[in-house]
């Protein structure tokens, strides 16, 4: 039952992010070289929708729709170099492959296979990181 | 209405819909950060022998390789049944520069084909530019403990400073890669 449900929601979240167009590359291009509005606007009004639905959910202290426990939305770390500098990187990720982590797999389900050299060097920089996370300030 | 959804989605729809997602995700228990299942897909493959960062119970995390599916799916129901046309419409001003860049199919398809085509798989370039783009993202997104999903929308709507200084980061770091180095690795 559970498997269904997130399935649903991960199809909606697949078709949300191609229909959107967030997931091509193209729009990830121009909305750094802030030639057109709608990366922003996205971006924009799902934070609008969403600073409402986290501060309803928090004040109304809403239950889990699936086992009844209350809702738990928590803190990040403190902290600002984590943050600062793994944003970056990303930040150069995102720029060269045009993908986040959500829309690369619905690329893949799009048909783009080469997204399977973002996907799996994406999970190698995942390990990489596991690997170096001691070294690393944060 | 069914026009309205064949047709690319404004951004004024779009927003609202990620949002609905974030608000399902939470109604259910969990939370909308889609990196998390890089870090679940390492621990599959059994990266918790090397590192303790990877040694937790990813069954209970399974939800989340789940909810990576269906994206899977929702993105081959889209592009082949759910779109008019796949084309993205973006400015006239980017597709000028992206064709001054080698990039001749911009404003005609949904990724470009000089790295998404299968015949991209041949080119030493594109692989580069696919391998190298992937390395930041996964390695950014868990150094900086979520990505757009975790810390722009989740992160931000929850008021979280680390969530903003991690976007000032995505945004900076995209700016500069984008505005100094993509063209000369595109070139």
């Amino acid at each position: 039952m559970k498997t269904v449900v997130y399935f649903a929601i991960g199809i909606l979240f697949g078709i949300t992010m191609f229909k959107s167009e967030a997931a091509s590359w193209f729009r990830i291009y121009e909305m750094f070289q802030f030639k057109a509005f709608h990366m922003y606007g996205i971006i924009g009004s799902a934070l609008f929708c969403g600073v409402i639905i986290t501060y309803l959910l928090k004040k109304l202290k809403v239950k889990s729709v699936l086992d009844g426990e209350e809702i738990h939305i928590a803190d990040k770390e403190k902290g600002w170099k984590r943050y600062l500098f793994g944003g970056l990187f990303f930040g150069f990720g995102w720029a060269i492959s045009g993908a986040c982590p959500g829309p690369m797999f619905t690329v893949l389900g799009a048909g783009f296979l080469p997204i399977l050299v973002v996907i799996a060097a994406a999970t190698l920089g995942t390990f990489c990181y596991g690997l170096l996370q001691k070294h690393l300030p944060h | 209405m069914l026009e309205f959804l064949m047709n690319p989605w404004p951004w004024y729809f779009s927003g609202p819909m990620i949002a609905l997602v974030m608000f399902l995700l939470l109604w259910t228990g969990k939370t909308f950060g889609m990196s998390s299942n890089l870090r679940t897909l390492c621990a599959v493959l059994g990266a918790g022998k090397r590192s303790s960062f990877f040694a937790f119970d990813w069954k209970a995390q399974r939800w989340n390789l789940v909810v990576a599916a269906g994206a899977i799916l929702g993105g081959f129901l889209a592009a082949n049944f759910l779109s008019n046309s796949t084309a993205v419409e973006i400015s006239a001003a980017t597709i000028a520069q992206l064709n001054t860049l080698g990039i001749a199919d911009a404003g005609q398809a949904y990724m470009p084909s000089a790295l998404f085509d299968l015949n991209a798989l041949s080119s030493g370039k594109a692989l580069v530019l696919l391998s190298l783009g992937g390395f930041f993202v996964g390695f950014g997104a868990r150094y900086a403990g979520g990505c757009t999903s975790g810390h722009a929308i989740s992160g931000l709507s929850n008021f979280q400073l680390p969530s903003l200084i991690a976007v000032i980061g995505f945004f900076a770091g995209g700016l500069i890669v984008n505005h100094f180095i993509l063209p000369l690795l595109l070139s």
